[in-house]
């Protein structure tokens, strides 16, 4: 980690968003991270996604559960309400949260520790509840902050700093939130700013769970030779399936692409999701065939990204149990209590 | 042989196979009591079952008020082949045994002392109905019916009760009137009626109303304006939830629209329902979830988040018999510790302890005050008994004009006339900071929640001293507590001089009354004290300080809520005498009675053996 404080000084023409706010309006606290953690790359592409899609950084709110991933939230929109909480709970917090607030974006921000091991149950839940957030899960296959142990997304095979080999199944978080019926569904890695900023764009836009694996290399603890989630392999094992182009609402759509070589995903706020097909046969829209090709790649070694799933139709959890417009948070007396009479009537009705 | 007669004052117990439509026939007998005007509090005794074991309902009729269990049986209606040994057993001498005739009884010697009834239950059923459902659910209408005919019971009440139950069912209106009819003229055609014991039309039981503590509650958390509920289905609080979404389902939708202004989650597990509600509280819901011991236990690792964190969470607890899975569909008041003391590290919770459905709805409501107000869990300790069970209660009330406590929230504009705002700094002295709610200001206001040890600005930090602040400051913050709970009541007619006081509190309140009653009628005087909330108000000690030997009445082993008082208000253990019952029932009046009688004899206090002095403990014999 750097012992520098962060200056308060920006270039006077840094380009201004919609809102009139600068990517610096967007940053947050020094990182603690050792130098070089693929976290502090996802970090950089939240902060700049945010700020290209000039959203008001007051209402968003970021949760996070345990690990070095979650310490994150500290590091990025300083003006959003953060909720550091417990080992694997982030999903039930976000929950709660939004079903008291319809009205803010949620930002999710977990490891593979916290996802695919002690949180995995919520998780899973989260995303069969439909929850309307983002939630990104910094992938490293190790427990970082205990220094080293292999985690549920270490591949099989694959070896730890200190030489332990992975005997077990490793847990594919993406096969499993298209399983689950997540709306959206990708995976990028930290060193691949130009996959992963549209890719959040699109996920913040995005009405319903939009879950990102991102694979952020453990510069102290998983990037060796025998690792999978090195640098280097992922580098050289990554395989696009696509590269998400996002066309906020209010912006003009001026490129042209050519129909066979996109997919085009219009999201429910009217913003536009461009896939440019990497790969001919895939079909991100298709459920099954996205589970068959996931399966398809990993049997060759290979690591797909993209946005491997993509849904805007599935209503949302406020839509599927059918609560009122306004926020329940902002619900007084008045809409909320059911009066003496109504109280008498009850009272009457036990005698 | 002498029978026992009474009016209005008896206890009858219902025993049946779980499963065959029994609840709702005796549900119709207690209530027909309380229509006449007469106080009942009715109990299911029932297993962890669906269809098959033995359960028993027992009810408690009572012109005097007293709805404790008492102990004893005087009239038991013996449905269950699998259980008759023992029920007729419990009979009380001079009691009653209803029994189904149609063929006859495998037992061994006939007990003398009880007057036995036999009524060819199956058989008059086997006649009268083709379908064999029909023939199994009106059995027990029909023993209803002669019930009435026995105890001379208002029958047009019986049958106006069948109307309202079957309110959208018409036409099963008619043959649950005419299996009534059955019974009632087959009992009147071969026995004497009335026995020696009947119910008569009173005013006793006044405007009360009859009803469960878990509705009661589920009501208290809609009029407190709760709008986020995540629970996990747990017994015996299962039935809280599903009130508080039937009550939301009629009184809270958008008149408009039809949508709904709550949110209910059923949780994947008790962490989760409890996560949901610190995400909702943290946002600024009122939100709550229900469990029993098993679902504190899992919760516990959130509420030393919510405590620390300082968030207002509700919980009610629906207590049953422990440890682990314990005695899932029994009574107790043993997760007093857990809850109080929940989750690792320095930790404690505001309890309250409602003593009947009334005081449920009552404090579910300021629940919700008090957690915001004070930014920390409550939590409320009911119990099996209370939960599940209907009780003759006053009516609910609310004042109309009443506001809810939202507690100390900084809104967009106190926030921009705030200078140096930090979210966990006490600027008033009551060891309580002020909040925001995320998305409430552009540029104030936001902070980090979490539960790593954190400054007065909630900056994350290991440093010792300003933990060291923030934990005191949390017992500071305890202590504002201690003054905003509900108080505890000095109840009783004889008060003040006693050398020996009795503190009891939630559902044994009533039985202790009863017994405190017996004892004065034989010259033992006691004081008494009813608690209602931890931490214990100055009031408590006093009380403990002003009396030589303090019989603290509990239902547990380990005398939890004794231990409660030496630890919160430091006090010499001698003087507070455990009594204890812990057999899953509700503790009996008798009980209470003999146990106080049995440690007050001349002599008693010698040789108690191990652990805390106790007057008398465990269970009474089976009845």
């Amino acid at each position: 980690m750097s012992y520098i404080t962060k200056p308060r000084f920006a270039h006077p023409h840094l380009p201004v968003n919609a809102l009139g706010l600068t990517r610096r309006d967007y940053e947050g606290a020094m990182s603690t991270l050792c130098a070089g953690c693929g976290h502090d790359s996802i970090s950089a592409a939240i902060i700049q996604a945010c700020a290209e899609v000039s959203m008001p950084p007051h209402r968003v709110a970021k949760l996070s559960g345990i690990g070095c991933s979650s310490k994150t939230p500290t590091y990025f929109l300083s003006k959003s309400h953060g909720f550091n909480s417990v080992h694997g709970r982030m999903p039930s917090i976000a929950t709660g949260a939004n079903l008291a607030n319809r009205d803010l974006a949620y930002i999710g921000i977990s490891g593979d520790g916290d996802t695919a091991s002690i949180g995995l149950g919520q998780f899973c839940h989260a995303v069969r509840r439909q929850l309307n957030m983002m939630y990104i899960v910094e992938n490293n296959g190790t427990y970082g902050l205990t220094k080293g142990q292999l985690s549920a997304t270490a591949d099989h095979g694959a070896r730890s700093k200190v030489g332990e080999v992975n005997l077990y199944e490793a847990i594919d978080l993406v096969s499993l939130a298209v399983q689950l019926g997540a709306s959206f569904v990708g995976r990028s890695f930290s060193g691949d700013k130009e996959q992963l900023v549209p890719m959040i764009k699109a996920a913040l836009s995005h009405d319903g769970f939009a879950f990102i694996d991102v694979i952020s290399p453990c510069v102290t603890f998983n990037n060796h030779v025998g690792s999978t989630k090195s640098f280097e392999y992922v580098r050289e094992h990554n395989l696009a399936l696509n590269k998400p182009d996002f066309v906020p609402v209010r912006d003009e759509i001026t490129a042209s692409y050519e129909p066979d070589s996109t997919h085009e995903v219009t999201l429910h706020d009217g913003s536009v999701v461009h896939l440019h097909k990497l790969s001919e046969e895939f079909d991100p829209t298709d459920r099954v065939a996205v589970l068959n090709t996931l399966q398809e790649h990993e049997r060759r070694g290979e690591i797909p990204t993209g946005i491997v799933y993509i849904n805007p139709e599935m209503p949302e959890l406020h839509e599927i149990i059918q609560t009122v417009e306004q926020p329940l948070n902002s619900l007084t007396e008045k809409d909320l209590c059911p009066g003496i009479d109504a109280l008498e009537a009850i009272n009457a009705s036990l005698r | 042989m002498p029978e026992l007669a009474s009016i209005n004052e008896f206890v009858i117990k219902f025993a049946n196979v779980n499963g065959t439509g029994s609840a709702s026939a005796n549900g119709l007998f207690a209530k027909s009591v309380f229509r006449m005007g007469v106080p009942v509090s009715p109990r299911n005794i029932f297993p962890s079952n669906i269809q098959g074991l033995p359960t028993w309902y027992e009810v408690r009729v009572s012109e005097s008020g007293h709805l404790g269990r008492r102990g004893g049986v005087d009239i038991m209606v013996a449905m269950n082949p699998q259980s008759f040994q023992e029920d007729y057993e419990s009979v009380l001498p001079g009691g009653y045994l209803l029994y189904d005739s149609t063929k006859p009884l495998d037992t061994g010697p006939l007990r003398k002392d009880i007057r036995w009834i036999g009524i060819p239950l199956t058989r008059i059923c086997l006649a009268e109905y083709a379908d064999p459902k029909q023939r199994q659910l009106f059995k027990n209408i029909v023993y209803v019916g002669a019930l009435a005919a026995l105890l001379d019971m208002e029958f047009e009440g019986l049958t106006g009760l069948v109307g309202d139950q079957f309110k959208g069912k018409e036409k099963l209106i008619a043959p649950n009137v005419h299996a009534l009819e059955l019974g009632y003229q087959y009992a009147h055609e071969h026995f004497e009626c009335p026995i020696g014991i009947t119910v008569r039309r009173s005013d006793a039981a006044g405007d009360r109303i009859l009803v469960d503590g878990n509705s009661a509650a589920a009501l208290g958390a809609v009029y407190a304006g709760a709008t986020v509920a995540a629970w996990y289905p747990i017994t015996p609080s299962t039935s809280l939830v599903d009130a508080f979404s039937s009550y939301c389902e009629r009184l809270r939708l958008d008149p408009g629209t039809g949508q709904k202004k709550f949110a209910i989650v059923q949780a994947e597990d008790e962490l989760a329902a409890m996560g949901v509600v610190i995400g909702a509280a943290w946002n600024g819901a009122r939100s709550f979830t229900a469990t029993s011991g098993p679902g504190v236990s899992l919760m516990s690792e959130f509420l030393g988040l919510a405590y620390f964190a300082e968030i207002p969470v509700v919980l009610f607890d629906i207590q049953r018999g422990g440890p682990s899975t314990g005695m899932p569909t029994r009574t107790q008041q043993a997760d007093l510790l857990a809850a109080a003391y929940a989750s690792h590290g320095d930790t404690r919770h505001v309890l309250l302890f409602p003593e009947d459905p009334h005081e449920a709805f009552e404090f579910a409501a300021q629940a919700f005050d008090l957690a915001e107000r004070l930014q920390t869990p409550v939590i409320m300790m009911s119990d099996l008994d209370l939960g599940m069970n209907d009780w003759t209660t006053r009516p609910f009330e609310w004042d109309p004009e009443r506001v809810y406590d939202r507690g100390k929230v900084l809104d967009a504009e106190a926030l921009e006339k705030a200078a140096d705002w930090g979210r966990y700094l006490d600027v008033d002295g009551d060891g309580i900071g002020y909040r925001t709610y995320p998305g409430t200001h552009p540029e104030k206001g936001a902070y980090f929640v979490r539960g790593t040890s954190h400054n007065e600005y909630a900056r994350y930090t290991e440093a010792g001293e300003p933990y060291v602040r923030v934990m005191n400051r949390l017992l500071e913050k305890f202590e504002t507590a201690r003054e905003l709970v509900p108080n505890p009541l000095v109840e009783g007619s004889t008060q003040g001089d006693s050398l020996q006081g009795v503190l009891y509190f939630g559902t044994t309140s009533a039985s202790v009354r009863e017994a405190l009653e017996s004892l004065q009628a034989e010259g033992v005087e006691l004081d008494t004290m009813r608690l209602r909330a931890f931490p214990f108000s100055k009031e408590v000690r006093a009380f403990i300080e002003r009396h030589r030997t303090v019989f603290v009445v509990e239902m547990n082993r380990d005398a939890q809520l004794r231990s409660l008082i030496v630890n919160d208000l430091e006090i010499d253990p001698a003087k507070l005498v455990p009594v204890l019952h812990y057999d899953g029932l509700p503790v009996t009046s008798r009980f209470i009675h003999d146990s106080i009688t049995g440690h007050l004899a001349p002599g008693a206090r010698a040789g108690r053996g191990r652990g805390p002095q106790r007057a008398l403990t465990g269970s009474e014999k089976s009845e």
